[in-house]
C-alpha cells in the first residue's frame, strides 16, 4: 500500500497547485460603477487594434473614438454634411494652403486643446515607425514621403513639413497637391488631437483613453468591457444627453440580441441575419434600418488577362445583368440592402453626387440582354465564373451562392457561376494583395468620410489604396486629378460624376446593394439613430 | 514512484516541442497575417513591413519557432496585434474556462457516476431503459441545439438565468453552461460507469464480500464501484483538455470569454502568437491530466503499482 499513498499525495499536491493558479487573478474588475439610472449599455466587439485615432480602422474602435474625441470638423449624424467642430475657421485661397483656427476647448483631463495638439498627433499618426494603419490619410500633407517612404526605407524625418503651428490658437497645413474638399475630409477620427498625456505615457494612456468628447472612459477591461461617463463639463453642444455607456464585448451577435430580448441590454447595434425575419415581431417599432454609406461591389482582376480583353466590358456588363438584386435583397437580406443603381451611397444625397438610376440598364435584370451581352464578349473567361468572398464573416455564403443561381438562371447554365469560399478574411485579403484572384470577388467599401471621392479614388484611381482589381484609367484619373484640384464644390461633384461614369461605361466593377445599418433597442431608451457609418449616435440617445 | 514521475515529465518534452511545432508550421501555413488588420483595402507596403518586422513575420519559419520557444520559457508569450500581452489574455480567459470546466466536471461525477451505479445495479428494469434512452437523446443532440434551447427556455421565455454570461464568470452564473458542456461528457459516463459495474459485479471478489456479510453500501462504495472506476477517470482525464480547449460552441451561446472564444478569434484573424500560446498551455493541460489520471489508478487500484 506504501505505493498508493504516495500516488495519492503526489496527485493531490498537482491538483491543488494547478487550482491555486487558476484561481489567482480571476476576479481583478468587479461589476461597473454605481450610477445605473440613466446609464445605458449597449453590444461591443474586441477592437482589433489598440485605440489610437490614426491606428482604428474599424468600426468596434470607431465607436469609441466617435464618443471620446471630437476632430476639426463632425459629420451631421443625419444629413452627413461635415460641420465645424473644434475648427473655428479653415480657409484656403488656392485649395492647397490651408490656415486652420481652433475653438478654446479643453481635453477631459483638464489640458487645453491647442495647435500643438493637433500638429503633434498629426505628425504621430504619418510617422512611418508609430505603425499606424491609418498613416495614408496624412498622405496629400507636404512632407509625407520624409516621414513615411513608401518603398519602407529609413525614414529622413520626424514631422510633416507641411505643418505649422502659427500660435496657440492657429496652425497652416501645405499640402502636395490641390485638393479642395481636404477640410471636409476632417471628420475622420484619425484627425483627432491628441493630449500631452498620449505622447508622455503611452502605455497609460492607452488603457484609458483620455479624449476631448462628451464622454470620458470611466474604466476599461480590455476584451470585455468599457464603461463611458458623461463628461459633465464637456465644452461642446453636444452634451451627452444620457449618464454614460456600458459597452460589452459579445462573443456572438447572436448572443447580445438574445440579451437585448431578456432584457440584459440596451441596445444593438448589429442584429443578426439570422433574426432578421424575426425582428418587427420581436421589437416593433425599436428596430431602425437606416441607410449607411457602405457598398457591396463585384470586383475583377484586371491583372488576369482573360478579363482585360477589349470586350470584356460586355462580359461584366452581361454579369451585371444576370443578377436579380432586388430579389436577393428582398429574400436573403430582408431589405436591410437596397439594390445599388450607382457607385456612391444615398448618404451623399443628390448634392454630394448620389444620383438613382445613374448605372442605368446596365444594372437592370433583364436574363435576355445578359446572354446576348456575354455572348458578343466573347463568352465566360474559362466558361465559368468563380466569385471568390471570405466565409467567416457576414452572410457572403448566402449572397454569393444566391448570385450565382441568379446568373446560372439567366444563362441556362447550371455551371456558369460557382462560388469560392476562402476561410478566412486575412487570407482572402492576403490572395487579393498577391494578385492571386482569377475571377470576380467580393469587395466591400465602407466610407471614411460622406464624399463621393470617398466613393470613387480609393477604389479605381490608378493604383490606389483599395484597388484590389487594379483597374486603370487615364480618363478617370485625369477627371478625378481635375475634380481634387477645382475649389467649387458643386463643380468638383460634378466632376467626379464624370469620372464615376467612366467607371460605368467600363462597367469596372459591379455594384450590388447599398446596406443598411440597422439596430435595435429596449423599451428604456428613446432618440436612437444611427449615423450615416451606422454606429448608433450615443450622445443623444435619452434613457427612461 | 518519483521516478515514474520523473520519467513521465521527461516524456513530456518531446511530445511538448512536437505539438507546438506543429501549431505553429500549421497557424503560419494560414499565410500573411498582416493582410487582414487594414479592412478592405491594402496596407500601405512601408507599414506592412514595419509590421512584419516587428512580430519578426520577416524572418525564416524556424528561426521565428526558436525565438518564439526561446521568450515562452522566459515567460514572454508575445503580443496580440491589438496590442495586449497574450500572457494578459490568459490572465483573463483561463480563470473562467477552469472554472466552466469545473462545473461541467462536477456535473460529469457527481450525475454520471450516480446514474451509472443505479442503472448499473438495476440492470434490464425500466430505470435502466428509461435513463439509456435519455443519454441516447443527449449523445445524438448536438451542444449548440441544447445550448440555444436552454439559453432561449431559462434565459428569455422563463427569465430563471440571464442568458448571457457576465464578465465576472462567478460559479452560479456557470451552471446552466457547465451543465450544456457537460451533457454528452456526462452520457458517456453514465453509460461508462453502468457498463463496469454490470460487468464487475458478477466477479469473485464482490461475491465474497456479500457472502462475508458486509452491508450493500459497502460492498457497492468499497468494492464494486472503486474497482469499476478505472475506465471512467481514464475518460473524465482526458475529458479536462478537451472541455477547456473545446468550449468553443458553449462560450460563444453563452458569451463567455474563455479560451475557445480566444481561439477562436485568434484563429480568425490569424494572431500566431494567440493561438499558439493558448495551445501551448492546452498542451501542457493535456498532459498533466493524463498524468494525473495514471497515478490515479494505482489510488483505485492497489494492484497498480508504478515502480
Amino acid at each position: 500500500m506504501r505505493g498508493a499513498t504516495h500516488a495519492k499525495w503526489t496527485a493531490c499536491a498537482v491538483a491543488v497547485a494547478l487550482a491555486a493558479t487558476a484561481c489567482g487573478g480571476g476576479d481583478d474588475d468587479g461589476g461597473s460603477g454605481g450610477d445605473t439610472s440613466a446609464v445605458l449599455s449597449a453590444s461591443w466587439g474586441d477592437p482589433q487594434n489598440p485605440l489610437e485615432p490614426a491606428n482604428t480602422n474599424e468600426v468596434q474602435g470607431g465607436k469609441v473614438l466617435d464618443m471620446v474625441f471630437r476632430g476639426l470638423k463632425r459629420y451631421n449624424p443625419e444629413t452627413g454634411a461635415a460641420e465645424d467642430m473644434l475648427a473655428e475657421s479653415i480657409e484656403t485661397s488656392d485649395s492647397q494652403n490651408f490656415t486652420i483656427k481652433i475653438k478654446d476647448w479643453t481635453f477631459s483631463n483638464g489640458e487645453k486643446v491647442t495647435a500643438d495638439s493637433f500638429v503633434n498627433a498629426w505628425n504621430y499618426g504619418a510617422s512611418l515607425k508609430n505603425n499606424q494603419k491609418n498613416a495614408y490619410f496624412f498622405s496629400y500633407i507636404e512632407g509625407y514621403d520624409q516621414v513615411h517612404p513608401e518603398d519602407g526605407s529609413k525614414q529622413t524625418a520626424d514631422t510633416l513639413s507641411g505643418l505649422k503651428v502659427v500660435d496657440e490658437k492657429t496652425f497652416t497645413v501645405k499640402l502636395n497637391q490641390k485638393f479642395s474638399t481636404f477640410p471636409e475630409t476632417l471628420g475622420y477620427s484619425a484627425y483627432a488631437p491628441l493630449p500631452q498625456e498620449f505622447f508622455d505615457d503611452h502605455s497609460a494612456w492607452l488603457s484609458k483613453p483620455v479624449g476631448n468628447g462628451p464622454y470620458t472612459i470611466q474604466s476599461y477591461a480590455k476584451g470585455s468591457q468599457m464603461s463611458l461617463r458623461a463628461w459633465e463639463d464637456y465644452p461642446g453642444e453636444d452634451k451627452a444627453q444620457n449618464g454614460g455607456v456600458d459597452l460589452k464585448v459579445y462573443t456572438d451577435n447572436n448572443t447580445a440580441y438574445t440579451d437585448l430580448l431578456a432584457g440584459n441590454l440596451d441596445l444593438v447595434d448589429d442584429v443578426p441575419a439570422s433574426q432578421l425575419a424575426n425582428v418587427q415581431a420581436d421589437l416593433g417599432d425599436r428596430y431602425l434600418n437606416t441607410p449607411a454609406g457602405i457598398i457591396q461591389t463585384l470586383a475583377f482582376p484586371y491583372y488576369d488577362e482573360k478579363w482585360d480583353q477589349p470586350d470584356s466590358d460586355k462580359v461584366r456588363t452581361g454579369l451585371s445583368r444576370a443578377i436579380d438584386r432586388k430579389q436577393i435583397t428582398e429574400t436573403i437580406f430582408q431589405k436591410t440592402r437596397t439594390p445599388a443603381t450607382d457607385w456612391t451611397s444615398p448618404v451623399l444625397g443628390e448634392e454630394g453626387g448620389f444620383e438613382e438610376g445613374f448605372c442605368g440598364d446596365a444594372c437592370e435584370y433583364d436574363p435576355d440582354e445578359a446572354k446576348k451581352l456575354i455572348e458578343e464578349g466573347g463568352g465566360l473567361p474559362g466558361g465559368q465564373v468563380k466569385i471568390t468572398y471570405n466565409a467567416d464573416t457576414g452572410s457572403h455564403k448566402d449572397w454569393v451562392d444566391a448570385v450565382c443561381n441568379s446568373i446560372n438562371n439567366a444563362l441556362d447554365n447550371e455551371k456558369a457561376c460557382v462560388g469560392n469560399p476562402v476561410g478566412t478574411f486575412a487570407d482572402f485579403r492576403n490572395q487579393i494583395t498577391d494578385l492571386k484572384m482569377s475571377g470576380p470577388f467580393r469587395a466591400g467599401w465602407q466610407m471614411d468620410y460622406p464624399l463621393i471621392q470617398n466613393f470613387l479614388q480609393p477604389l479605381y484611381y490608378t493604383n490606389a489604396s483599395s484597388n484590389d482589381g487594379k483597374w486603370s484609367n487615364k480618363e478617370f484619373d485625369d477627371l478625378v486629378d481635375q475634380a481634387n484640384a477645382e475649389a467649387d464644390t458643386a463643380k468638383a461633384v460634378d466632376l467626379f460624376k464624370q469620372a464615376e461614369a467612366v467607371v460605368r461605361d467600363n462597367m469596372a466593377a459591379i455594384p450590388l446593394w447599398y446596406q443598411n445599418g440597422s439596430a435595435g433597442y429596449s423599451e428604456r431608451l428613446s432618440n436612437v439613430k444611427l449615423n450615416p457609418f451606422s454606429v448608433p449616435v450615443y450622445n443623444e440617445i435619452k434613457v427612461g | 514512484m518519483g521516478r515514474y514521475v520523473v520519467r513521465r515529465l521527461l516524456q513530456m518534452i518531446p511530445v511538448f516541442i512536437g505539438a507546438t511545432l506543429l501549431i505553429f508550421l500549421m497557424v503560419n501555413v494560414m499565410g500573411d497575417p498582416i493582410a487582414g488588420l487594414c479592412g478592405d483595402r491594402q496596407c500601405d507596403p512601408a507599414t506592412a513591413a514595419q509590421l512584419e518586422k516587428e512580430f519578426g513575420l520577416d524572418k525564416p519559419v524556424w528561426q521565428q519557432y526558436l525565438t518564439y520557444m526561446g521568450n515562452v520559457f522566459t515567460g514572454d508569450f508575445g503580443t496580440a496585434f491589438n496590442g495586449q500581452e497574450v500572457t494578459e489574455l490568459m490572465a483573463s480567459a483561463f480563470p473562467v474556462t477552469i472554472r466552466l470546466t469545473i462545473v461541467a466536471i462536477l456535473f460529469e461525477i457527481v450525475i454520471g457516476i450516480t446514474l451509472g451505479v443505479i442503472t448499473g445495479l438495476r440492470r434490464g428494469r425500466p430505470v435502466d431503459t428509461g435513463v439509456l434512452l435519455i443519454t441516447l437523446v443527449v449523445i445524438s443532440v448536438p451542444t449548440f441545439v441544447t445550448g440555444l434551447l436552454l439559453q432561449l427556455l431559462l434565459g428569455v421565455e422563463w427569465g430563471w438565468i440571464k442568458p448571457s454570461v457576465s464578465t465576472d464568470a462567478t460559479f452560479g452564473e456557470l451552471i446552466v453552461p457547465g451543465l450544456v458542456l457537460a451533457s454528452v461528457s456526462l452520457a458517456y459516463v453514465t453509460r461508462l460507469t453502468r457498463t463496469s459495474i454490470a460487468e464487475n459485479r458478477r466477479s469473485d471478489y464482490v461475491r465474497t464480500a456479500v457472502a462475508k456479510g458486509l452491508p450493500r453500501r459497502r460492498v457497492i462504495t468499497k468494492h464494486l464501484l472503486r474497482n469499476s472506476l478505472i475506465p471512467v477517470v481514464t475518460f473524465i482525464g482526458t475529458d479536462i483538455g478537451a472541455l477547456m480547449g473545446g468550449a468553443i460552441v458553449t462560450e460563444r451561446i453563452f458569451n463567455i470569454h474563455g479560451v475557445g472564444y480566444q481561439l477562436y478569434q485568434g484563429i480568425l484573424r490569424q494572431n500566431t502568437q494567440t493561438v499558439v500560446g493558448f495551445v501551448t498551455v492546452l498542451v501542457l493541460v493535456f498532459l498533466v491530466a493524463n498524468l494525473l489520471v495514471d497515478l490515479l489508478y494505482a489510488v483505485l487500484d492497489p494492484r497498480i503499482r508504478y515502480a
